[in-house]
Order: structure tokens, then sequence, then C-alpha cells
């Protein structure tokens, strides 16, 4: 399944948010996800399916002015 | 003597009571140790920081947000950088997960060259966000007519900007902010933006804004720490120098030497 995750093209096979963050080595420590520019909160990511062309955004914190 | 010695002066946001005025964004520092040293000598209590992408592996956001905890401040998130109230909607919304507070610092950018506040997008975007529970830091321009409509928008503070980000201009329209100051009285107004160097800070808060955020006056400084000591004692210089009720402005000269018992006074001036 091809899919985008932070602006760069992947394939993948996770099934689901969850399994994407698994594969790609995130831990589960202080990161905060998004799909399709929505908000996708902590205790759902294991339930949210993902398909071809989704666009997922993974944010850790970072410096901020 | 500190401001405490002069009779209680906290500043209370959303029902927080904080002793500093000053705020100071966490970007730019040449290294962790000195952003934590600056944040100390700053005196700083509440620090700004962002969400943004990172690499499976690489653990920098994790290690970021332990510097941040062990400083024990609190933090504020932004939504820096955001063009859409979509996308400013959705990174607060992270931001509340990852860092545990309802405060949002709400930037919607509207001009990349000035990076002005979209005040049309900052208004609809603060209206959602209040509505989810946030409490909203909306960082804005000097406009009297869109801080209505943001304190509408159930916002308690303000952040107007001095002038654009980064510039280091200082306080470009100080009629505007003198208006906006006395037309929101009672509402906590935090200059955030274009503070450049302590004189700037200390003008802020002689007119009686309640608070200064500067983050790349002290990060790009040549010594970060020394510099953000001089901040912290600018805005308490400022704070101390605005509730002393600073004298008029004059046109002309007013001798503050008495007039009367000056020597050779009775004599005709040649």
């Amino acid at each position: 399944m091809h899919i985008h995750v932070n602006g760069k093209a992947l394939e993948v096979a996770a099934p689901t948010l969850g399994a994407l963050l698994r594969e790609l080595d995130y831990d589960d420590g202080a990161i905060a996800t998004a799909l399709n520019q929505n908000f996708v909160r902590k205790t759902d990511r294991s339930k949210t399916p993902l398909k071809e062309g989704d666009a997922v955004e993974i944010l850790v914190p970072r410096q901020g002015g | 003597m500190g401001v405490a010695d002069m009779g209680a002066d906290s500043l209370e946001l959303y029902g927080v009571e904080l002793s500093s005025r000053l705020l100071a964004g966490t970007a730019q520092y040449p290294s962790p140790a000195i952003l934590s040293r600056a944040i100390a000598a700053a005196k700083a209590e509440v620090v700004t920081v962002s969400l943004r992408r990172e690499s499976g592996g690489s653990r920098a956001g994790e290690h970021f947000w332990s510097l941040i905890r062990e400083l024990g401040v609190r933090v504020l998130p932004n939504t820096a950088g955001c063009r859409s109230v979509k996308e400013a909607v959705t990174t607060a919304e992270m931001a509340r997960e990852v860092f545990d507070t309802p405060w949002i610092k709400l930037e919607v950018i509207g001009e990349e060259d000035s990076l002005q506040p979209d005040v049309f997008g900052l208004v609809e975007a603060a209206s959602i966000l209040t509505r989810e529970g946030f409490q909203v830091f909306p960082y804005t321009t000097e406009d009297l007519v869109a801080a209505e409509k943001l304190i509408g928008a159930g916002c308690e503070v303000l952040m107007p900007w001095g002038s654009p980000i980064g510039s280091g201009r200082g306080l470009n329209n100080p009629y505007a902010l003198k208006s906006l100051r006395a037309h929101f009285p009672s509402v906590p107004l935090i200059i955030d933006a274009g503070i450049g160097a302590p004189s700037h800070a200390a003008a802020a808060m002689e007119m009686g804004f309640d608070a200064v955020l500067s983050n790349t006056a002290i990060a790009k400084a040549g010594d970060p720490v020394r510099m953000a000591r001089a901040f912290a004692l600018a805005v308490e210089a400022g704070r101390i120098g605005y509730r002393a009720d600073l004298m008029q402005a004059r046109d002309m000269a007013a001798p503050s030497t008495p007039v009367i018992g000056r020597a050779f006074g009775d004599l005709a001036r040649a």
C-alpha cells in the first residue's frame, strides 16, 4: 500500500495507524498523529485503518517561539 | 529590590498566577545546555514549544521534551507556521495530547514576507478551539476590531505583535499598541514577536502591557544567558516604571533645579 508519511511517499504493510508506528520504529512516547489532516488520538490509533493514498503526519515536541 | 518588594503584582493567565512577566521561546539556541541556562536566567515560568516532523528512531523530540520537563516550567505550545484554520486546529489538538495542556498559542499566518497573522482565520480557529475546551493565546496584530472579535470568540488573553516575527524591530506601531492597551484595560496583553532588545521589552512594559514573549533576541544574542538576564531586568524595570506612573512628556524644557535662589539671578543679562 502506498501512503505518504510526513510528506514522503512510502510503501507499507501496516493495516492500521498503530501498526504503522511500530513498522516505522516510533516508540509509544511523546508523539502525536494525524490522518488526512484530522487528529487521531493515541487511544484510536490501533483501530484507525489505513488505505491507499492516505497522508499521515507523525509529530514530536520541538523547540518553538 | 524585586517586584515582590514593591507590592503584590502577579500576572494571571487563564486562572494561572505567575510572578514572571517574561515568557521565553525555546528555538534557535546554540545548544540545549545554553537553552536551559538562558531560561533560568530569564526567570521565565512559561516557555513556548512546537510540534514538528521527525524520523522514526531519532528520539530528538523525546530528548527535547525531557529537557523542558526538567526545567519545571509551564509550556505554551504553538501552531507556528500554520497557514489555514484546519492546519491550526489539527496542530492544536495534537499539541494538547502531547503536552497535556489546554493552553495553545494560536498562529494562523496570512502573509509570507511579514508572517502577518491572518486575523480572519485566527478568529475562526479561536472560536473552534474555545468550543473544544482550549485556552487560546492568539498571536494577532494591533487591530482593535480583530482583538474585539477574538475576545468574543472566547480568548481571555491576546498576544499582539510588536513587529514581524524575528525582525527585532521592536514596537513598530506604538500609537496603535497604546490604543489597544487603553481599549482593553483588563485583558492580559502580551507583546509577542519583533522584540529585538531589552529596551524594546522595557518600552512595552512601560506602556502597560502585561508581559513580553521573547525568543530570537535572546537565543541569537552573542551571549544568550547574559541577554536573558538583561531581558528579565528590563521587563521588571519597565513594569515597576509603569506602576510608578510615568511623568507626562512635554514639548518645552522645564528646569529641574529650583529657579528661586539662583545666584546672579538679579543681574540683567548682557
